[in-house]
């Protein structure tokens, strides 16, 4: 539950303002981006925890972080496969 | 791969090793702590204590959330599970933490229906899905994940849900961080501080520890490149004699952190009197509950919480590994009575718990990396 996943924002206002499509390693999911200050843009990069997007970051971070997750193994995919079961709406 | 090898340079790395290596006084002992577990992961993963000159000790800080939850929180959120009606619902890593009275699985082989979710918002949905059934969710984390919570209650509040309830377990790092300061169990000469936890409080709340205990703050990010330039900058600190707040994340975490979610969080939850930490025992003000004005979503308020005490187990010394006092091998069951599979203590079930990181990696790290550097 610790980790931040990167996710690349897709669409905005899904359904409500505070929903967006990010795309986080190929598959589409939908997360609460109501903490950001700013509402994220299509092709901006997130950080996804426990549903909700807590930052924007560059692209740069968001591959150096996949890196990072991808070389955890299990945990990550633990991760993907909580967030795949998970239905934000 | 470009994007990657910014942060995973060998040359790098080497370089930074050297010049940390450099600013060493001769006789003196470094003793620094990484307050987050995930940090924790990063150092063991990439062996980056074989970077460091021996002088230079890191120990693992209380910075997981999971590990820190007492036993008798375990067994109160089996008590609320066991109410008529109840869907009890909490993150997968909560599952397997053993309470005085078995984990959540074994709870569930007797009958209970405790799900996992992946989000607060997934409690929420249950609720609206089951509208005969009172949906709990057993909220755990630090300031990264109190704020899902928050909008999660905020939204209840907005649709008006009258059968969903959180048994909330926030916990705040900044006073775990003054205990340990307060302890005189350890000395420490500086702190890495927290990334995640970081872009929703800010660095502004360290400002203490370099202000009031002459203690060093470098805000670290998770590559192993982040954590090495950190060190560095804790150690320039040391040796030009200053003692002050640093963020080295700061293309992610933002000085005054994040204030939606700070205002999120004072909107629907309020400081405890005291809670108890695994292993630190009462610490002032350092949980979050419900305000008044949310308690109809309070399961403390809601549900009889029989507030169960437990000691943990004599062979398990998670409380000494939080406190950065033992190394997770230097713990009497380390690798033995408790592994990942079958833990007694939640430093060991968390993969950010420093056991769990270390059983994972540590083992073989230290020597594969001096090989690999020596090969070179």
């Amino acid at each position: 539950m610790c980790l931040a996943i990167p996710g690349e924002v897709v669409e905005v206002g899904v359904g409500r303002p505070e929903l967006a499509r990010v795309e986080v390693s190929g598959v589409r999911r939908t997360v609460n981006v109501g903490l950001l200050a700013v509402p994220p843009a299509p092709g901006d990069w997130v950080l996804i925890h426990v549903g909700f997007a807590l930052s924007v970051v560059d692209e740069a971070e968001a591959r150096a972080t996949l890196a990072l997750l991808e070389e955890l193994g299990q945990a990550y995919e633990d991760e993907l496969a909580a967030l795949a079961g998970s239905r934000i709406d | 791969m470009r994007f990657v090898d910014e942060y995973r340079d060998a040359e790098t790395a080497r370089a930074l090793a050297a010049r940390i290596s450099a600013l060493c006084e001769p006789g003196r002992r470094y003793t620094f702590m990484e307050v987050c577990g995930g940090h924790t992961h990063t150092i063991y993963q990439h062996g980056i204590e074989d970077y460091l000159p021996e002088q230079i000790t890191l120990v693992h800080g209380p910075g997981c959330p999971v590990c820190v939850i007492p036993m008798g929180r375990v067994d109160d959120a089996i008590h609320l599970a066991r109410q008529p009606d109840v869907l009890m619902t909490s993150f997968g890593d909560m599952m397997r933490v053993p309470g005085g009275d078995g984990s959540f699985f074994d709870s569930n082989a007797e009958g209970t229906d405790i799900r996992m979710v992946y989000s607060p918002l997934d409690a929420l949905n249950l609720a609206r899905a089951n509208p005969d059934r009172q949906v709990v969710f057993m909220a755990i984390g630090f300031e990264t994940t109190a704020p899902s919570t928050a909008m999660t209650l905020l939204r209840a509040a907005a649709e008006d849900l009258r059968n969903f309830s959180v048994f909330c377990n926030h916990v705040t790092i900044v006073p775990a961080i003054k205990a340990i300061l307060d302890s005189p169990d350890l000395r420490l000469d500086g702190f890495l501080g927290p990334g995640h936890v970081s872009t929703v409080i800010g660095c502004r709340p360290y400002e203490f520890i370099a202000r009031e205990y002459g203690k060093p703050v470098v805000v670290a990010g998770f590559e192993p490149l982040d954590i090495l330039e950190s060190i560095h900058r804790l150690m320039l600190q040391l040796r030009e004699g200053r003692a002050e707040v640093e963020n080295q994340y700061a293309r992610v975490v933002p000085w005054d952190g994040n204030p939606v979610a700070l205002r999120a969080i004072g909107e629907t939850m309020r400081l405890r009197p005291h809670f108890e930490w695994r292993g630190l025992g009462f610490i002032s003000h350092s949980a979050l509950r419900l305000r008044e004005e949310y308690a109809r979503f309070d399961a403390e308020e809601r549900f009889e919480v029989p507030g169960v005490r437990v000691a943990d187990p004599k062979a398990c010394q998670c409380g000494e590994v939080l406190k950065g006092v033992l190394k997770p091998w230097e713990c009497k069951v380390f690798g033995t009575a408790c592994t990942p599979e079958t833990p007694i203590g939640t430093c060991m079930v968390s993969p950010e718990g420093a056991c769990a990181a270390y059983y994972n990696f540590g083992r073989f790290t230290r020597t594969r990396v001096r090989e690999a550097v020596a090969g070179r």
